[in-house]
Formats: C-alpha cells, structure tokens, sequence
C-alpha cells in the first residue's frame, strides 16, 4: 500500500512549495490523488497530459503536480483547456475548476464546452462555497446554506451539476466524493479515457469557509456526512425517502466523438474533395 | 495483524484528523502538537484507507511483507536554489 | 521588407479579408472569434480558409472571452493565434488579454473601431478604442497596439502583428476602423516569401534546465509548445523564472521589469511610422487609420497651396513612437491631430510635446470620416 504515497510522490513538483495550501481536512489534495492515480493507471505520460485550472482554491492544485500545467483566469479554465485540445488533439487536457468557477462565472462555457462535446475532461471540485476569497455562496450552495454574503441562509436554489451538463448535452457525466476515494479514482479514470466532453463532480468538503458555518464541527464531521448522505445511483434509485441524500456514480454515457475528431474528419473531407477535383 | 510500519510525515501532516477519525483499528491520534501520530502501529491491517484519504500525501503503511525500504523522504525545501 | 517583385495574384479585397491573408501569411493556424459587426468578415473568412491550411483550425466560441481564452490556450500549444472583434466585443477581452501579457503568450487581436461607446454606432467608423488598447486591462503590463490605414497596410501590418507577438512573446493589438475594414481595394495577394516571418524561439536546452520566465539577453525566453516534454507552469499570478507563484518583492520586480524591457529595449524595431514631406515641414499632421488618408490628401493641397505641411502616419500607436514624434514638434510651429473620438492619441502628443509647439486637434464622433478639405482648413 505504500506505493500510493510513494506513486504520488513521483509526481509533484518537489521544488515547489509543500505542504500543500489548502486547510487542514479540505478535501482538494484527495482530489489531486485520485486524479494522479488515474493518470498512472491509465499509462499517459507526464508530457502528454495538461492541467487548465481556474482561479480559486481549486486552481492551486495545478502547479503541485508535473504534468503541463496552466492556471488560467477565473471561469475561463474550459475556455483555454479548448484552444489547446483543438491545437493538439493528442494531448490529453484536465481542466480543474472549482464550482464557482465552473458553473457560476464559469457557467457559460461549461455549457457550450458540453454542447460542443470538445475532447476536454473537467473535474469540478464542489465545495458548495468561495473558499478563496473567504466564504460567499455560490451557484451550487444548498438552499438554507450560511455564508458571508447569505447571512440569513441561501435564498436562491442550487444547480445540480450532474443534471445541467447532462441537459447541456455532455459525453459523460458523473459524481463522486472524495470519501469514496476508490469509486472516484474510477470515475475519473473512465473520464480519462473516453472521448468527447466528461465531468466528473467530486464533492469535496471545505470545513473552514462553509462547514464552520453550517452546523459541522469539524472536518472530520463533513466527511462523516459525506459518508451518511452519498450512496450508489442504484441503492439511491431504491430508496423511497430520498430526503438528504446524494447519488454518486456514473449517470451518463454516451458515445460521441470529441469535436477535434469531428473537425479533423470535416477538414479531411473539403482536402479530398479538393484534391479530387484537381 | 501484522507488523506492518505507518508512517506520518509531520512536515507535510496537518493535524486534519481524518487518518485518525476513519482508521478502523485507531492506529492514529493527533497529538497535541496538531500532528497524527501513529498509537497502535501493530494493529494496522493495511485496510488501504489512510493512504489515499489523508489529503497531504503525509501517511505511509508498509505492509509487513514488503521488502525493508527506506520510505522517500517529504522534501521540505521551499524552492530550488537558482543557479 | 518586400522581397524582388514576383509574380503576384491580384485580388479586389474588403480590409478584414486582407487582414486574412496576411495572417495566413504569416504563418496563422488557428483562429477562435464571436461575430460581431464591423469585424466579422474576418471571422467569416477564417471559417473558409483554416479548413483547407493544414491543422488549421477555426472555432466559433459562446463569446469573446471564450475566444480570447482559446486562442492564448492554441498559443500555448505552440500556435500563431489570432482572434477579431469590434468595441464591446473588446471590452470583453480585456481580462484575457491581462493574462496573456502575464504569462506572455504570443496573440494577434483585431479590434475593428466603431462609433460609439456601448452599441453605440455600429456600422459606422470611430477610432474611441485607443486608450482602451494601450489601458484596457488591469495593471501594469506591456503591449503593443498596431493601425493601419488602408487595405494593402491591413495585410502588411496583420504580418507585422504576428511577427512582434511571436518575437516578443506579447499579445498585439490591430486597430483597424470601420472604414479600413469595409473599403475594397485591389491588392497583390501575399506570395512565400514576400515578407520576413518570424516565430518564436523554442529552448534548445534539455527540459530539466528550462526556466520558463528566465532573465534572458533580450528578456524574451524562449517557450515551448505544450506537449513537447518541456513541462512547466504557467499562472497569471506573478512568477519566478520557473514560474511558480511568488510574491516576494524582488521576483515580482524583476518580472515586471523585465516584461517591460523586452518591449522598450526595441522601440526601434517596434515602432513605425510613415514620413510624407516632414523633412521641411513647418505645419505636420499626425493621423493613423482611416483619418490618415484623408490627411495625406489634405497635406498635398496645402503643399500645392504653397503650405510646407508634412504628415506622420502612424503605424505603431503603443508604445507610442516619441523619438519620431519629438523632433517634428520642435521643428513644427504647428500640428494636427486629427482622429475619429474625442481626443485619444493627441494626448499622447500633447503629453510628448512640452510646450514646443502648437498642437490642435480635429475631432469627429459623430459617425462620419474626417474629411480632407476639414484637415485642410486647419493646416492652410
Ligand atoms: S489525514 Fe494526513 S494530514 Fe490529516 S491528520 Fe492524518 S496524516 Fe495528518
Ligand atoms: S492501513 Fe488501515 S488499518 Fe492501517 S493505519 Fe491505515 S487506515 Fe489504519
């Protein structure tokens, strides 16, 4: 079992500042874990796989590990994490983004970078919180939630990241947590190796700037909580008080090709029929 | 039950409590340093929890019948000296 | 710069389409855009073209931040990148175009004038994005802002884009206006080798020595493409020479300077201009764009009027060319700046000026051009 430390260690940037800098119990470095061991099991090399991160707590994750690393502007992860798929399909490109990120500021191209199912696979670290910037709400904290700019409780209700990208019309969706490391690592490997655009949702606790304030004593306590709430799609689809609790699991499949294969194909087609023409 | 060796790196630990929290056989406590320590190494089962959930990288389990290694050290050098 | 004259195809272009062929002249494979009038033609022709450039790629993002976003991401991965838009389209780029100055990230971005702030005048020419060019981002950083005045200078400057972005890892503003942009023109159409084109230097030192924002003879380092086992960080934040985070003084210093010194240490690269009759000047205008035809109009009447007038034409606006400048306000008793806005770039020459000279300016925001008889009132 030591391997798995070792494993990861032979993948951060040791000439980079350590520990990490998230809080004691955030649930981010997990994340980068599962991503790193995904990345090992799958047998991609270093050189060949691109981190586009955002801004926020979750975008530090990139400069840990050494892989090509970009962190980008606030929302726009997706954006960059396109421009460089399309310039070179063989690369293998991560985006990292936070919820914030992903689906607020972010909303936009999270959206079309699913309708487009461009080649990209995203992992959004859901926290349900701006940790960064010290504990506003976000377009993914619970209704009722308590954050600095929701002082009275949460007013607006919460995207459900799996159903919107599902809607919006993505290869592949799904959720894990980073409780259940061994199913995430899986999540994200399957997302790793499949063409088109997939997201994988971690829900990741973030006890400083959301479980403080709403009602965790600790950070072991969220992922108490993780542990409690979440449960397979299967077991969630049987239960009939579904009341507080979560799916995790893979929630679609489809087989689409990446726009950068589509586009290759079309570029291919208009030179044959050129060069038939001459 | 093995005599297998856990080791907490306490430059990189911080004290989370998770290790210590979810260990099925309460190898670890955090210490009034805001640091795990490892308690009750001979109880460890190599369950694989701790390794992949303590979010620092800071927890090793050598399993008992692993060649003796000599675990990497955490590195704990901020930069590298330019030249 | 133009090699012997060879044989050259002939073509009746609209300015945007020619800033298409000197992009593919120069060697541009990727382009990522968000229609907006008056640039579109540019995005319109790109769609037809890349297809047919080998890995060409054309992409039509949900806005122009996502363009900005996927072309520094294509630039990053070792392509010439460009994108077009038009005044509130800009405003949308500004953010990106921060980062790119920050992590200096080779782009060309065409910025068709409009009329107007907001929606504004949208089919109509103005030239009110100057100062947003040169200032438009947040915080210190360097940049370099082209024009150009007619449908040949569109070719030759979107070259001259691609050229300082690639040699000075910088992103590179092209100012075109309304008028420049929808005038058809009969050109020669760019042939190999009829202008010098420059790309990027990439490292030759095996990756574990590569320091990516290292201090360097010319203070350009030299970038990699994604991919090519050069693996390294990049961040918008200020950075060390490996490119990690920092934010201790010295390292934020040295990275600030050094991102300026790249630039300013080549004003005489950078900065072009064009001299008509300026040797013997007593009255000179100074005009970029669309205004600058009509100036040099204006100037050969005053001559013809027996007026010793002469004209600068500006083709680098940022950073704003003071050594050409200069000396003609000191020799000058007069000079007009003549623009489509309320006063933008003769700022600049008043700030350069010092009390030399007289400078007056000719202001038109009311949508139409300024005419040469106008320039002519004011020189004669
Ligand atoms: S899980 Fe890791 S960081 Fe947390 S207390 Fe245990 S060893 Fe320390
Ligand atoms: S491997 Fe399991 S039993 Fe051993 S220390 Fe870790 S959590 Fe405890």
């Amino acid at each position: 079992m030591a391997e798995i430390t070792q494993l990861i260690h032979k993948y951060l940037r040791h000439n980079k500042k350590f520990p990490l800098v998230f809080c004691p119990g955030c649930g981010h470095g997990i994340v980068l874990g599962s991503l790193v061991r995904s990345v090992h099991a799958l047998g991609l090399n270093k050189d060949d796989v691109v981190i586009v991160a955002g801004i926020g707590c979750s975008g530090r994750i990139a400069a840990y590990v050494d892989f090509n690393t970009v962190h980008t502007t606030h929302g726009r992860a997706l954006t960059v994490a396109t421009g460089i798929k399309m310039a070179n399909p063989k690369l293998t490109v991560i985006a990292v983004m936070g919820d914030g990120d992903a689906f607020s500021i972010g909303g936009n191209h999270l959206i079309h970078a699913a309708r487009r199912n461009i080649g990209v696979t995203a992992l959004v670290l859901n926290n349900f919180i701006y940790g960064m910037t010290g504990g506003q709400c976000s377009s993914t904290t619970p209704e009722g939630a308590y954050s600095h700019t929701s002082p009275m409780g949460q007013l607006e209700s919460a995207f459900d990241i799996v159903e919107l990208t599902k809607a919006a019309g993505a290869a592949g969706v799904s959720r894990g947590t980073v409780y259940h490391v061994k199913e995430l690592d899986a999540l994200v490997a399957d997302a790793l190796s499949r063409p088109g655009f997939n997201l994988v949702e971690a829900l990741t606790p973030c006890f400083t700037q959301y479980g403080r304030g709403n009602g965790f004593k600790s950070a072991v306590e969220m992922f108490r909580w993780l542990k409690d709430s979440c449960l397979p799609i299967e077991r969630f689809e049987k239960l009939e008080d579904r009341t507080g609790k979560i799916p995790l699991g893979s929630f679609v499949r489809r087989d689409i090709p990446g726009l950068e294969t589509r586009y290759a194909a079309m570029c291919e087609g208009v030179r044959r029929k050129k060069g038939g023409a001459a | 039950m093995g005599r297998n060796r856990v080791v907490v790196y306490p430059d990189w630990c911080k004290g989370c409590g998770i290790c210590a929290a979810f260990c099925p056989k309460k190898v670890f406590a955090v210490g009034l340093d805001g640091k795990a320590q490892v308690v009750n190494e001979e109880a460890c089962v190599n369950c694989g929890f701790c390794e992949p959930h303590c979010p620092d990288f800071a927890v090793m389990v050598i399993p008992e019948n692993d060649v003796p290694e000599t675990p990497e050290p955490a590195p704990t050098e901020a930069k590298e000296e330019t030249l | 710069m133009t090699a012997p004259r060879k044989k050259h195809r002939e073509a009746f272009l609209l300015g945007n389409e020619a800033v298409v062929e000197g992009a593919l002249a120069a060697g541009c494979s990727f382009y990522a855009g968000y229609p907006i009038t008056p640039s579109t033609e540019i995005m319109e022709c790109m769609a037809k073209r890349l297809p047919h450039v080998p890995d060409g790629v054309f992409l039509q993002m949900e806005d122009e931040i996502a363009s900005m976003g996927a072309v520094i991401g294509a630039s990053l991965a070792g392509r010439k990148a460009m994108t077009a838009t038009s005044g509130p389209g800009f405003s949308l780029m500004q953010e990106q175009i921060g980062y790119a100055a920050m992590t200096e990230t080779p782009l060309v971005l065409v910025n068709v004038m409009r009329g107007g702030a907001s929606t504004g005048l949208p089919t109509s020419p103005g030239q009110g994005d100057v100062q947003q060019a040169r200032w438009g981002t947040h915080g210190d950083h360097p940049i370099i802002v082209l024009s150009a005045a007619d449908v040949p200078e569109c070719v030759e400057m979107t070259v001259t884009a691609f050229n300082f972005a690639e040699k000075y890892r910088t992103p590179v503003i092209l100012l075109l206006d309304e008028i420049t942009a929808h005038t058809r023109e009969k050109i020669d159409l760019p042939e190999p080798g009829d202008f010098e084109i420059f790309s990027r230097l990439t490292p030759t030192m095996p990756p574990e020595w590569y320091k990516p924002f290292e201090e360097t003879m010319r203070g350009v380092p030299p970038m990699p493409p994604i991919g090519s086992g050069y693996r390294f960080h990049v961040t918008g934040l200020t950075h060390d020479a490996l490119g990690f985070p920092t934010s201790r003084p010295e390292e934020v210093r040295a990275l600030t300077e050094r991102q300026f010194r790249k630039i300013d240490r080549f004003f005489e690269d950078i900065q072009l201009v064009e001299h008509v009759g300026t040797a013997d000047a007593e009255v000179v205008v100074i005009a970029y764009g669309c205004v600058a035809r009509s100036a040099r109009l204006a100037v050969r009447q005053a001559r013809e009027a027996g007026v010793r007038a002469g004209l600068l034409v500006l083709k680098t606006l940022y950073p704003f060319p003071r050594r050409h400048v200069e000396p003609l306000l000191r020799s000058c008793r007069l000079a007009v700046v003549p623009e489509l806005n309320m006063g933008q770039l003769s700022r600049e020459v008043k700030r350069v000026n010092e009390g030399h000279t007289v400078v007056r300016t000719i202001n038109r925001i009311d949508g139409q051009i300024i005419t040469p008889s106008q320039i002519l009132k004011e020189i004669a």
